[in-house]
């Protein structure tokens, strides 16, 4: 399977890059390639993460009407929007965390933006967490997953598919009891391989957060933002449909705002998925 | 003896609702004395400082000595009813839907003879009767003549429950049941005979305990309402508006910074939208539906509860953002009590001191207890009162406030307290 | 010091504007019209009269100089007196002492108001600080609530009863029959009275003035200047007035007369008996009864058994209010306090036709008005008497 894939990629080596490119944009037309919407819609219903009530809080998105074609606006309809740099589908910079503050190019308006176009590895641990919303992604899922569909490239998201996004009720995708937050995750092990073994661009969640739920309690707390941020890889979470892709082969695309300094912002996660 | 109130029917859907016509409200600058008085629950007449005369009707020079040293003062209210009459006819329209209406002339053993309204169980004259000040449909204060001894029921009088805003039968929104206080307050008005207790409560996700155990109540229906969104308001509105007889706004934001001790407005911006717009955006979207019901039946729409703080009146820096919100909340819901006026719809504020809540641990007693609060409110909505200032520190910086404002801002910032 | 009487002056030319329920008119049209009868019926050029004393509650926002102005008059003597039922004895008793001292030849007295469908209850609402604080907020819409507590604590105290207020106002409609200018044309009876549909416990329908618009009106001069003219006339023989009396009463049980009354007669030179017929401001049946005590022809509580022992018709044996009053003739605003005065000129000139009470020489005309609050402040009380 590694084979067929060196096989297709040399047979584009001889074409020029525009030409792979109009190449794609045909695809797209035709449909030879689809456009996968991996962004949950920004409402004020859907819940924003909870830290404890002595923090700062990220600000839930929250819309007010300018004018709707009426006595404050006649010809048109506009609003004004308010939210956090982490409500909704988002996207995780490096100087978000303490251990990438002082990275080079760590922040939305300084990442290299070709790192925003970029194959995507999706890890199904959807079965495991139906029975056990604490599941941590673990290193043989991920070894599990390379023996079927091939090493992990260098520089490639690794999406944990969980089908936590079908949680369409607030409380049910917070999954708060009295000892905090339960939602899914990876693993302090399966973190450090993927940054130091793999060399991966970031990890996606379908979550609230990047980290599991209970993340604070494993060592060290919120490994996944630690350990990736301390080495200049991102995050995204909130996605949705990662059933609809394939486990390799999907490119995302997924440019966040340009805020001066900023840590991170919502945004539209696509995946390109090309036919077989 | 008063018959007491029973539930009444169903409203017949085809029929238009009765709309509100006020009670005269035009009083002179000095009559407002006791309308002041009255917001407050007391029965206040000037009495002279020079020669002890009491005055009424309100005036500007003393009828007897004329100095014009005329201090407001608690009048006990008791006196002799002279004479009564049994109105059958009006040109005033709030009266002529009211007919027939019984008025006296009662002496005060303080001396004046007062013209009152009568309270049912007040026989015919002569007979001895106690006078009190009430604050009427237009929000002015008139006097009325209660009898010595009243009947349990007393309060289902109706001329007198119309004044008020009692809980019984009533439909009642609490914003925020997610805190002991709110929970507190719901239990205080089933108690109260509320029929409906609609109890809002935002991010559901976030279970700080007890919203299960009122929302077995089978008056009590949950109810997401999350007042920094306004269409989430507005949906709300729109589902139960029409039916709500009372709101309470007891949602608050409180956390206990100054300027220097958070970096940051973002704490101070959550303060702010809740404690204030909140209260604009609920305004905003429950004031028309209320203002619309305000004449509706038995249990007409009634009455509009502001849970505030008495460091609205005074910063308090410790908690000075909060304060500061708070006074915002205080300054609009004064806009609101003038928009719900013309419709006669009382606002309520209430100033309590430190409730003994986890954001006031620090705080030392006196603190009041969640049950307090609650029982404070629903005596200010049966006793038809507009400023409530429960607990025993509130009432001590009110009385400090009015002696001289500066001199608590003074103490508040050297002192914290 | 001696009070001054009224022997040179002379009272003369009574007028009537017809009344109406409702006017759409102001009442500088029905001012104007009385004016113009004033002019018309002495003979008097309009230039000629120099003295203006004006009684009106809808002036507004006219004002008794606007006035002068508007109907084209120059006086060198002005006064304005919105007393309601005590004007007429308070203008009487100015414009006499202008003329006695020369600062005026030829006053007139008007008092006129309209009445629009929704004037009763504006004036109500603006009548005092007083009534705006402390009685309009009671819903009584009017003094109709005050005076049923005066009445209903007056029958508690000297067991009156609604018969002995009926046997008043059944009287004054018979007397109300005769004048071409009553608003009221039909008979009272006892039993419709006692029927009538209740105002304000005790208060029932034919207690109750009706307020229409309208306006009265007379002139005051020199006896020399009536007599030169040829003017039928009368003269004043005592008067009086007195405002917040008795303020120290809880409740109202007598008028202010009771206080001056003996300063009347000593000024008339003569005593109650001798008086041929009263006019009363009678706002409600109880006031006229108290008329009756506080100025003299009976003792306090002796109204009822007063009013039983005699015929109040313009023919009986004590006529009172023999237009009809303003329980049959109509209350047109501050007229009400003028008409007692125009009925007495008629009766003591010959001018009151049917209703005239024979062989009247002397008159009592009582002011009596403006509750503010929980009373009526003013009192007054002018006899008058034939000119021979």
């Amino acid at each position: 399977m590694a084979a067929e894939r060196e096989n297709t990629m040399s047979n584009t080596d001889n074409l020029s890059g525009a030409q792979l490119l109009l190449g794609v944009a045909g695809a797209l037309a035709s449909g030879r390639i689809r456009v996968i919407d991996l962004t949950q819609t920004l409402t004020p219903e859907f819940p924003q993460i909870a830290l404890p009530p002595e923090m700062g809080q990220c600000w839930p998105f929250r819309i007010e009407e300018v004018s709707k074609y009426d006595e404050r606006g006649p010809g048109w309809y506009w609003n004004n929007f308010s939210c956090g740099e982490h409500t909704g589908t988002h996207f995780d910079a490096p100087i978000h965390w303490i251990s990438g503050r002082d990275l080079p190019n760590n922040a939305v308006d300084t990442i290299p933006v070709q790192h925003f176009v970029a194959p995507a590895c999706v890890i199904d641990c959807s079965p495991q967490v139906k029975d056990d919303p604490d599941y941590l992604l673990t290193l043989q899922d991920i070894e599990a997953w390379e023996a079927k569909h091939g090493r992990i490239p260098k520089g490639a998201w690794v999406l944990m598919r969980t089908d936590w996004s079908k949680r369409e009720d607030p409380e049910a995708y917070q999954n708060f009891d009295e000892t905090g937050q339960h939602t899914p995750g990876p693993s302090t092990e399966a973190v450090r391989f993927l940054v130091e073994q793999r060399d991966v661009l970031g990890f996606g969640s379908e979550a609230i957060g990047t980290d599991a739920g209970q993340g604070y309690h494993l060592r060290p707390p919120y490994p996944c933002h630690y350990y990736m941020h301390g080495a200049g890889r991102y995050g995204l979470q909130c996605l949705c449909n990662l059933d609809l892709l394939p486990p390799a082969g999907a490119v995302l695309v997924c440019p966040p705002l340009k805020i001066e300094k900023g840590s991170g912002s919502p945004l539209r996660v696509l995946a390109l998925v090309g036919d077989l | 003896m008063t018959m007491p109130l029973m539930k009444p029917k169903r409203k017949n859907p085809v029929l238009r609702t009765q709309q509100m016509n006020l009670p005269p409200w035009a009083r002179g600058r000095v009559a407002l004395g006791i309308t002041a008085a009255a917001a407050h629950g007391r029965f206040e007449l000037q009495e002279c400082q020079e020669c002890s005369a009491v005055q009424y009707p309100p005036r500007s020079a003393c009828w007897r000595c004329l100095s014009c040293k005329l201090r407001w003062r608690e009048q006990s209210g008791e006196g002799e009813l002279l004479s009564a009459t049994t109105l059958h006819h009006s040109n005033d329209l709030f009266f002529r839907e009211r007919l027939p209406w019984r008025l006296g002339l009662v002496k005060l053993d303080a001396g004046p003879t007062l013209m009152v309204h009568l309270h049912g169980e007040v026989g015919e004259a002569p007979q001895r009767v106690k006078v009190g000040a009430r604050l009427d449909r237009a929000g002015q204060a008139v006097l009325i003549g209660f009898p010595n001894e009243g009947s349990a029921h007393m309060a289902d009088d109706k001329m007198l429950r119309e004044m008020t805003s009692d809980p019984k039968f009533r439909k009642v929104l609490v914003t925020d049941g997610k805190t002991p206080a709110g929970q507190a307050i719901v239990r205080a008005l089933v108690k109260a005979g509320a029929d409906i207790v609609w109890v809002g409560h935002a991010e559901p996700w976030k279970k700080l305990g007890g919203l299960e155990d009122i929302s077995a109540l089978p008056q009590v229906t949950l109810v997401p309402l999350d007042l920094t969104d306004g269409r989430a308001v507005s949906r709300v509105a729109g589902s139960i508006g029409g039916k709500v007889d009372i709101v309470i706004n007891n949602a608050e934001v409180h956390r206990s910074f100054g300027i220097g001790n958070r970096r940051g407005t973002d704490v101070a911006k959550a303060e702010m939208d809740i404690n204030y717009f909140g209260l604009l955006r609920l305004a905003q979207e429950f004031g028309p539906a209320l203002k619309g019901r305000s004449a509706d039946g038995a249990t007409h729409a009634t009455a509009w509860v502001n849970l505030l703080s008495i460091y609205a009146l005074s910063n308090f820096p410790p908690h000075g953002t909060f304060s500061a919100s708070k006074a915002a909340a205080y300054s609009l819901a004064q806009c609101l009590r003038a928009e719900m006026r013309p419709a006669g719809i009382r606002v309520i504020n209430v100033f309590p001191g430190p409730i003994d809540d986890e954001w006031n641990q620090h705080m030392p007693p006196p603190k009041l207890t969640p049950e307090s609060l609650a029982s404070a409110i629903v005596k200010a909505l049966r006793d038809g009162v507009e400023d409530v200032y429960p607990g025993d520190v509130a009432q001590e910086w009110l009385e400090r406030w009015r002696d001289n404002p500066k001199v608590l801002e003074r103490e508040l910032a050297v002192n914290g307290g | 010091m001696a009070r001054r009487g009224y022997e040179d002056v002379a009272v003369a030319v009574p007028v009537t504007v017809p009344y109406v329920r409702y006017s759409t008119e102001g009442a500088h049209w029905f001012l104007g019209r009385a004016l113009h009868a004033l002019v018309e019926h002495s003979g008097i050029d309009k230039d000629a009269i120099d003295g203006l004393c004006l009684s009106s509650f809808s002036l507004a926002p006219d004002t008794a100089v606007g006035v002068t102005q508007h109907m084209g008059l120059s006086p060198r003597w002005l006064d304005h007196v919105p007393t309601g039922g005590a004007s007429g004895v308070m203008c009487l008793r100015r414009a006499a002492r202008a003329v006695q001292c020369g600062d005026a030849e030829v006053v007139a007295c008007v008092a006129a108001d309209t009445n629009h469908v929704d004037s009763f209850r504006q004036t109500l609402g603006a009548f005092s600080h007083f009534a705006r604080d402390a009685t309009y907020p009671y819903g009584s819409g009017g003094p109709n609530s005050i005076f049923a507590m005066i009445t209903a604590h007056y029958m508690r105290t000297f067991g009156a009863r609604r018969e002995d207020f009926g046997r008043i106002a059944v009287a004054q409609r018979a007397n109300a029959l005769r004048n071409p200018n009553a608003m009221f044309k039909k008979p009272l009876t006892l039993d419709e009275y006692m029927a009538a549909r209740p105002i304000s416990e005790p208060l029932h329908l034919f207690d109750c003035v009706m307020p229409c618009a309208g306006a009265e009106a007379f002139l005051v001069m020199s006896r020399r200047r009536a007599q030169d003219l040829g003017l039928a006339h009368v003269l004043i023989r005592g008067t009086i007035e007195r405002h917040n009396a008795f303020a120290e009463d809880p409740i109202m049980v007598r008028g202010g007369w009771r206080k001056d009354r003996d300063a009347l007669y000593a000024q008339a030179g003569v005593q109650p008996q001798a008086i041929d017929f009263i006019q009363t401001y009678d706002d409600y049946p109880v006031i006229v009864m108290m008329h009756f005590e506080d100025l003299g022809f009976c003792e306090k509580g002796e109204g009822p058994a007063f009013v039983q022992a005699n015929t109040l018709t313009h023919d009986g044996s004590f006529p009172n209010n023999t237009s009809g009053g303003q329980l049959s003739a109509g209350q047109a605003g501050a007229a009400g306090g003028f008409m007692g005065m125009t009925e007495s000129i008629r009766q003591l000139t010959g001018q009151a036709g049917e209703r005239s009470v024979p062989g009247a020489a002397l008159g009592l005309v009582a002011g009596f008005g403006m509750v503010t609050y929980d009373r009526c402040l003013c009192t007054g009380a002018v006899i008058l008497g034939k000119s021979e």
